[in-house]
């Protein structure tokens, strides 16, 4: 494989990961995607209500169709919103996995040993009390 | 924090580095579906009108009934669902659960699943919410690992 300049670029498996991950929807864009007010205001909407329109999600929220659309678009590409035609209509809907992937990948193996400890610190502390 | 509405309309989706082949053998082969499925032995021949079974592992508890509405290897199967593990759920009318299979290039593949027709069935609706994300994932990490996800 070659860089932008012609030079030979070895690509080196990293190992460092349980499964495997693409540019369109990898981590990166997860996490991206997740850190804006907006787009979490986005999936909040869908979380309480799933399959709305553009027209729908736009007015719930102040800003031009333009910029709803922009959001919802970066939302698409991390796989965090899927959209289905329903006739004529364009439905949005709230696709959770890449969160669970998130936490099978991120949370379970760092938080949760720890988590769980201090869980069962204080359930040891409230029982001798 | 907001309560979940159980949604009518469901859809779950995840791209995995597989072939569509690979991923209709391992929503359609027990061998795999226990891996990933709560532990269930899926059981059916695929043929449109024939039942779609969900087992316990020791096949001695049915988790889930339904009958197969469309089966076109390695692309689309399309079954109604009751859930029978929980006893509100099993009281309510079949829904429809659509496994939906797509080559995106480079090896890899969408599967999505939408899980609809709940109307009328907001017990299962409730229920399977958090259930297809925990269940897509585990399949995606056993096609790409060979491995289960929880060990």
């Amino acid at each position: 494989m070659l860089d932008s300049s012609g030079k030979a670029v070895t690509l080196r498996l990293t190992c460092d990961h349980l499964v495997t991950y693409y540019p369109a929807v990898d981590d990166d864009h997860v996490f991206r995607a997740l850190a804006d007010p907006t787009r979490r205001h986005l999936l909040d909407r869908l979380f309480e209500r799933d399959g709305r329109t553009l027209t729908e999600l736009e007015a719930e929220l102040e800003m031009t169709r333009f910029g709803v659309m922009k959001h919802l678009r970066v939302l698409e590409d991390a796989g965090l919103v899927v959209t289905r035609r329903s006739g004529r209509t364009k439905l949005h809907f709230l696709n959770p996995v890449p969160i669970r992937l998130i936490h099978d990948r991120w949370i379970t193996k760092y938080a949760e040993p720890r988590v769980a400890a201090l869980a069962d610190l204080k359930t040891e502390l409230e029982e001798s009390a | 924090m907001s309560t979940m509405t159980a949604q009518a309309t469901q859809v779950y989706s995840v791209f995995v580095r597989a072939t569509p082949e690979q991923l209709w053998e391992a929503i359609t082969k027990p061998e795999f579906t226990t891996k990933y499925f709560y532990g269930s032995v899926i059981d059916s021949t695929f043929e449109p009108g024939a039942p779609y079974v969900g087992w316990s592992s020791d096949r001695s508890q049915q988790y889930v009934d339904g009958e197969v509405i469309e089966a076109t290897p390695p692309h689309k199967l399309v079954t109604t669902w009751r859930a029978l593990y929980d006893v509100e759920a099993a009281a309510e009318p079949y829904s429809r659960v659509s496994w939906e299979i797509e080559p995106a290039g480079d090896g890899v593949t969408k599967l999505t699943v939408v899980h609809d027709q709940l109307e009328a069935a907001p017990k299962t609706a409730e229920n399977v919410a958090g259930g297809w994300s925990y269940v897509l994932s585990g399949l995606k990490t056993l096609l790409e690992t060979g491995k289960p996800l929880t060990a």
